[in-house]
């Protein structure tokens, strides 16, 4: 963190004078961090229709949180993550067996989650209010630790994404095609979600319930827009999630709003100027 | 262009290499799809799969693909080297080494436009380690370009697969499905969504890739009236083989007229 701290202090800003404002620095990290991660999954989330379905997990991992407080843990993260783990786990498992629609099968389990989150955290007359921070999220709060834990699934999903990837996207276009060049589709669509159950829920507290499945959704859908090819695909969902993350921040710290909500409103305007400019074939 | 047909099975396979279907039955949950299907196909053979929708066959593709549980046996004998049993057991760690090499054409999948995958990102993805999200080295790059030439679909290269008409969509499919070139060729309706000009296209290079390569084709098709001019064998499915034989054979029996409800003579339509 100190390397990071002296490189900041490079820059031309007041709160990056040295030995102050540290909680703005930290979030800038955690930012940097987070937009790649969120605009790599991204470009699979859209490819493979599932947003809905990441949507649904940011659900599952309030009620984690509410399990996890219910049990008296100082941090209900952990509970979370396992929580959305086994929820993306069995939502996997019921959707292969059930002949159900994939969004039907969705539906049940987010509406369950939801119900289930509400029941607990209200449970014995209990106010509702602490968890509203949870719904807004608040990325100044963010503790270095975290970060580190963020930057280490980073390199996870980058490993993914170098190996799985290809055969991530043909199960997404034709799992009977995949099949049939000898991919494992069950185990790359389980693995793929629990790479966005355990995102969704580390960042949720940072950016906020309310406004995270738009990370998941809004830089791809922008970066389809315009690219030609796979590769220019992941380069304008990273990037735009990059500079609509940083964008945000100063946003936010210069005018006192929600970073999350302001993030959020940039990659929407990101996808605005990218639908002007859309290709046309 | 010379066709060699292999007409005649006999009671063994000669030699030649040959998938065979013993008493193949498949049911999902209790309602039989398939009853005791039976038959052979031999190298350098095209046969052509007919029914009515509904009929089973595409469970029958996916019990050879081995994708679904079936009773009876399906197995593939090479020209040379033991007999491959062929089964559904997807987790297994042996992979695809113990199976036949099936290449695949799937029914026509939909793409949307806007789709950023490329033909070239569809290949590399398919038949390459390299993760598709990096730009592809030149090496790949020409590597593909020569694989889509043989079905002449060099400059499709770079178009969207969400762009591709119908006869180019199954054009590159079929190409993909060639490499590596397998041992049986798999094509579930490659007519369907594909214009005259198309169809006529395809249907050549399914003449020319069984007589260049050692492989046997099953494919599909809704669309009687060019079965003559490609087919060596025509397999009659409604839940049961009902018939097989030559085009003409099948195509004037009454197990055809009664299997498409068709109706001769007065009052018929």
């Amino acid at each position: 963190m100190e390397l990071w701290y002296s490189i900041v202090s490079l820059l031309p800003f007041e709160w990056a004078e040295p030995d102050s404002m540290f909680f703005m620095k930290n979030a800038l990290l955690a930012v940097l961090v987070i937009s790649p991660l969120f605009g790599l999954l991204s470009t699979m989330v859209v490819h493979s229709r599932m947003s809905f379905f990441s949507d649904a997990l940011g659900h599952s991992a309030f009620t984690g949180m509410a399990i996890g407080a219910l049990l008296g843990a100082n941090d209900p993260t952990w509970a979370s993550v396992v929580f959305a783990l086994a929820f993306a786990l069995l939502f996997n498992v019921v959707r292969r067996r059930s002949e159900l629609a994939s969004d039907t099968v969705i539906g049940v389990f987010s509406s369950t989650a939801v119900a289930l989150g509400i029941f607990i955290s209200t449970f014995g007359g209990r106010s509702f209010t602490k968890f509203n921070s949870i719904l807004i999220g608040d990325i100044l709060s963010v503790e270095p630790e975290k970060i580190g834990i963020l930057a280490v699934i980073l390199v996870l999903v980058l490993i993914l994404w170098g190996f799985s990837f290809n055969h991530l996207m043909l199960s997404a276009v034709h799992p009977a095609l995949a099949r049939s060049r000898g991919i494992n589709v069950f185990w790359q669509e389980t693995l793929f979600s629990a790479a966005i159950a355990v995102v969704v829920t580390l960042s949720m507290t940072w950016v906020g319930l309310l406004v995270i499945n738009s990370l998941l959704v809004l830089p791809a859908a922008s970066a389809r827009n315009m690219a030609r090819n796979m590769a220019q695909y992941h380069l304008y969902s990273v990037l735009g999630a990059i500079v609509a993350g940083i964008a945000g921040l100063m946003t936010s710290y210069y005018i006192g709003s929600s970073a999350g909500a302001a993030i959020t409103l940039y990659l929407s305007f990101y996808f605005l100027i990218s639908f002007l400019f859309r290709k046309r074939s | 262009m010379n066709k060699i047909k292999h007409t005649t099975c006999g009671g063994s396979c000669a030699g030649r290499c040959c998938l065979q279907l013993d008493n193949v039955s498949v049911s999902f949950s209790g309602c039989e799809v398939l009853d005791k299907v039976s038959f052979h196909l031999h190298c350098g053979e095209i046969a052509a799969l007919i029914g009515p929708n509904g009929a089973g066959k595409s469970s029958l593709f996916r019990s050879i693909l081995g994708q679904i549980p079936y009773s009876g046996t399906i197995t593939f004998s090479p020209a040379d080297g033991p007999v491959i049993h062929i089964s559904d057991d997807e987790d297994s760690s042996t992979g695809r080494g113990t199976r036949p090499l099936i290449g695949y054409v799937p029914q026509s999948p939909s793409f949307d436009r806007g789709n950023p995958m490329s033909v070239l990102d569809f290949f590399v993805a398919s038949t390459s380690k390299w993760p598709v999200w990096l730009p592809v080295p030149q090496k790949i790059r020409d590597n593909v370009t020569q694989i889509l030439t043989r079905v002449h679909g060099e400059e499709l290269l770079d178009r969207s697969m969400g762009a591709l008409s119908g006869g180019q969509l199954q054009r590159v499919l079929l190409s993909m499905a060639l490499e590596p070139l397998p041992q049986i060729l798999v094509l579930d309706e490659p007519l369907s969504g594909v214009d005259i000009d198309g169809e006529h296209q395809l249907l050549e290079m399914l003449d020319e890739i069984r007589t260049r390569y050692d492989l046997s084709i099953l494919l599909s098709t809704h669309d009687f009236a060019t079965l003559g001019s490609f087919a060596d064998k025509v397999l009659l499915l409604n839940r049961s083989l009902l018939k097989s034989g030559t085009p003409d054979e099948v195509l004037s029996s009454d197990e055809f007229y009664g299997a498409f409800h068709l109706h001769l003579g007065k009052g018929g339509h």
